[in-house]
C-alpha cells in the first residue's frame, strides 16, 4: 500500500548508505547531508582541491519536444534561448507574469529537443504551470525525473579524469556546453560542463537503469588513486554560497524579481516573455532592493532572515549565511535597500541582540584560480 | 556514542553531570551529529548566572546557529576554554574533553531529567 509520507529516494540511495551517508529530507526525497567519515568541511574543501561527486537525481529533468516547443519555451523564461545552438546551456529564470521568480533552471538545445533542468523542490509547480501556459501550443513536455539519474562531479582534477576515464575526452568541451557520449557503443550519457560549486567540472545525465553502474564505473576508475569522493548537500551549499551562486527559498522566490537578484544577464528585456512588462517596469528605475555579498566582522555566522542595519536603521535582510570553509570567515548574502548596495558600504547585521559590523564585498566571495 | 549513564537528559540534548554541588553540562552525540562540524561557541563568562529554562549561550555550526539551555538555575563557574581555541572537541569527545559550562547548583533536582537508558532509547 502506497504510503504518501515516504520520501522519495533516488537510483543511488543504497550507496548513500552503503558510504555512511546522513540522510536527511529535501524537497520530498531522502538525501545525504554528509557521509560520516567525512563531514561538511571535508567535502568542502576536497571539492575545491581535488574532485567530489554529488547525486543531484532529485532535481527534476524535463524534456520539451514539438513544433511549437521552441517558441513555447521563449515565452517561458526570460532568457533568449533562440540564440542558443545546439550543445548549449543556457541559465535563465522562468517569472510569472508580476516578474517573480517561479524557479532558476537551465535550459539545453539537443537537436531534437529542448531539456530543462530545474529544482527538485519546484518540478510539480513548473509542470503545473506548463500545463496551464501551453494554450494549444504544440509542445509536449515529459517528466524524466524518475526514469533517469544525474550526478555532479566537480574539482579541479575533475575533467582530467574524467577525459581519461570516459569514452571521449572533455578537454574541448566548452562550459555551458554539453555532448552526448556512448559507452560500449550502447550505453548513451550526457555530460554538461556545468555545477553549482564555483569549481570546474561536469553534470552527467544516463537512465536510471545504468546508474548504479554507472556509479561503479566512475568511483572504480579511481580505485587506484582515491581522488574521488561522496559529497552530500552540506557541502553542496557552502560551495554555491562562497561562488555567490543564488538558491531557490533564498535568495529566489516568487516574490523577488531577477533584476533585483543580480541576474539581468539572464533576462532579454527586448523578448516577450511571461513577466516581462513587469521587469521593463522595474528596469526602468532600477529595483528598489538589490542582491549582495556580505563580509561579516567576527566568528558568529549571519542566517537567512538575519536583520542588516545602516546607522542602527534596517534596510535588509540575510537571505544565506555561513563560515566559509573556504575563506574562513563569515559570508553572507543578502537584500539591501539599493542606497546601500555598494561595494564597500559599511553596514551591520543584527546577531541575536549583538550588533556586528559587516562590509559589502562583490560576489562571488570565491573564485576558482585559473 | 551511546549517551553515559553517569548523567542525565534534557528534552534539548543538554547532558547534566552532578558533582556535589557542581553540574556540568555538555551537549549530546545526537545533537552534535545534527549540528554537524561545530566552528564557534559562545558562552558565559564565569560570575554569570543562569537560570534553568533560558538559553546560556549559542553553538555555531557550518549548518546553522543553535541556542543553548541548561535545565538548572546558578552561578556559571566555568566555561570550558579548550573548545574556545577548538570547537571539534565538541563534536569529537562531546561527553568529555567537548563539556560546556560547569554550573554552581546546590541541591540541584536532575530527577526531572531524562536517564541514559531512556534517552539512547529514542536517540540510539
Amino acid at each position: 500500500m502506497a504510503d504518501d509520507t515516504k520520501l522519495k529516494q533516488t537510483p543511488f540511495h543504497a550507496y548513500h548508505v552503503q558510504a555512511g551517508g546522513k540522510m536527511v529530507d529535501f524537497a520530498g526525497w531522502e538525501m545525504p547531508l554528509l557521509y560520516k567519515n567525512q563531514g561538511i568541511i571535508p567535502e568542502h574543501e576536497h571539492t575545491r582541491n581535488a574532485a567530489s561527486i554529488f547525486d543531484v537525481s532529485h532535481m527534476g529533468r524535463l524534456k520539451f519536444t514539438g513544433a511549437d516547443a521552441t517558441a513555447f519555451l521563449s515565452r517561458m523564461v526570460t532568457r533568449n534561448i533562440e540564440k542558443g545552438t545546439v550543445g548549449q546551456s543556457l541559465y535563465s529564470l522562468c517569472c510569472n507574469p508580476t516578474g517573480g521568480i517561479l524557479d532558476d533552471v537551465i535550459v539545453s538545445r539537443f537537436a531534437d529537443h529542448w531539456f530543462m533542468v530545474c529544482n527538485a523542490s519546484n518540478r510539480e509547480k513548473l509542470l503545473a504551470w506548463f500545463e496551464q501556459q501551453k494554450q494549444g501550443a504544440r509542445v509536449n513536455i515529459e517528466d524524466q525525473t524518475f526514469s533517469t539519474a544525474m550526478v555532479a562531479v566537480q574539482g579541479p582534477k575533475v575533467i582530467p579524469m574524467l577525459s581519461a576515464l570516459l569514452p571521449e575526452p572533455l578537454d574541448e568541451l566548452k562550459r555551458y556546453h554539453f555532448m552526448v557520449q556512448r559507452y560500449m557503443m550502447l550505453i548513451s550519457f550526457t555530460v554538461f560542463r556545468s555545477g553549482y560549486t564555483g569549481e570546474d567540472g561536469v553534470e552527467i545525465i544516463c537512465s536510471n537503469t545504468v546508474a548504479g553502474m554507472a556509479l561503479k564505473f566512475l568511483m572504480k576508475g579511481d580505485e587506484n588513486t582515491s581522488i574521488l569522493k561522496p559529497a552530500g548537500l552540506g557541502a553542496r551549499d557552502t560551495l554555491r554560497l562562497e561562488a555567490g551562486m543564488p538558491l531557490y527559498g533564498h535568495e529566489l522566490s516568487e516574490t523577488i524579481d531577477p533584476l533585483s537578484a543580480g541576474l539581468g544577464w539572464a533576462v532579454d528585456l527586448t523578448k516577450d516573455f511571461v513577466g516581462a512588462p513587469a521587469l521593463r517596469e522595474i528596469a526602468k528605475d532600477g529595483p528598489k532592493q538589490k542582491l549582495v555579498g556580505l563580509n561579516i566582522t567576527g566568528p558568529r555566522a549571519a542566517r537567512q532572515g538575519t536583520i542588516v542595519l545602516a546607522s542602527g536603521q534596517p534596510i535588509g535582510t540575510v537571505t544565506s549565511g555561513a563560515t566559509s570553509p573556504t575563506l574562513k570567515r563569515c559570508i553572507a548574502m543578502a537584500y539591501v535597500d539599493a542606497a546601500y548596495a555598494a561595494v564597500g558600504t559599511a553596514l551591520a547585521v543584527d546577531l541575536r541582540g549583538t550588533t556586528v559590523e559587516a562590509v559589502v564585498t562583490p560576489l562571488p566571495f570565491y573564485k576558482r584560480p585559473k | 556514542m551511546a549517551a553515559p549513564a553517569d548523567r542525565r537528559y534534557s528534552t534539548t540534548h543538554e547532558w547534566h553531570k552532578q558533582d556535589g554541588d557542581v553540574v556540568t553540562i555538555g551537549l549530546t552525540q545526537f545533537a552534535v551529529d545534527e549540528l554537524t562540524d561545530v566552528t564557534y561557541v559562545d558562552l558565559p563568562t564565569p560570575g554569570k548566572t543562569i537560570a534553568a529554562g533560558k538559553s546560556f549561550g549559542e553553538i555555531e555550526s557550518v549548518k546553522a546557529t543553535s541556542e543553548l539551555y541548561a535545565a538548572v538555575s546558578g552561578e556559571v563557574l566555568e566555561s570550558n576554554k579548550a573548545i574556545k581555541d577548538n570547537p571539534a572537541l565538541v563534536n569529537t569527545d562531546p561527553y568529555g574533553q567537548g563539556w560546556l559550562i560547569k554550573v554552581k547548583a546546590p541541591g540541584a533536582d536532575l530527577s526531572t531529567l531524562t536517564s541514559a537508558e531512556e534517552y539512547n532509547a529514542k536517540h540510539g
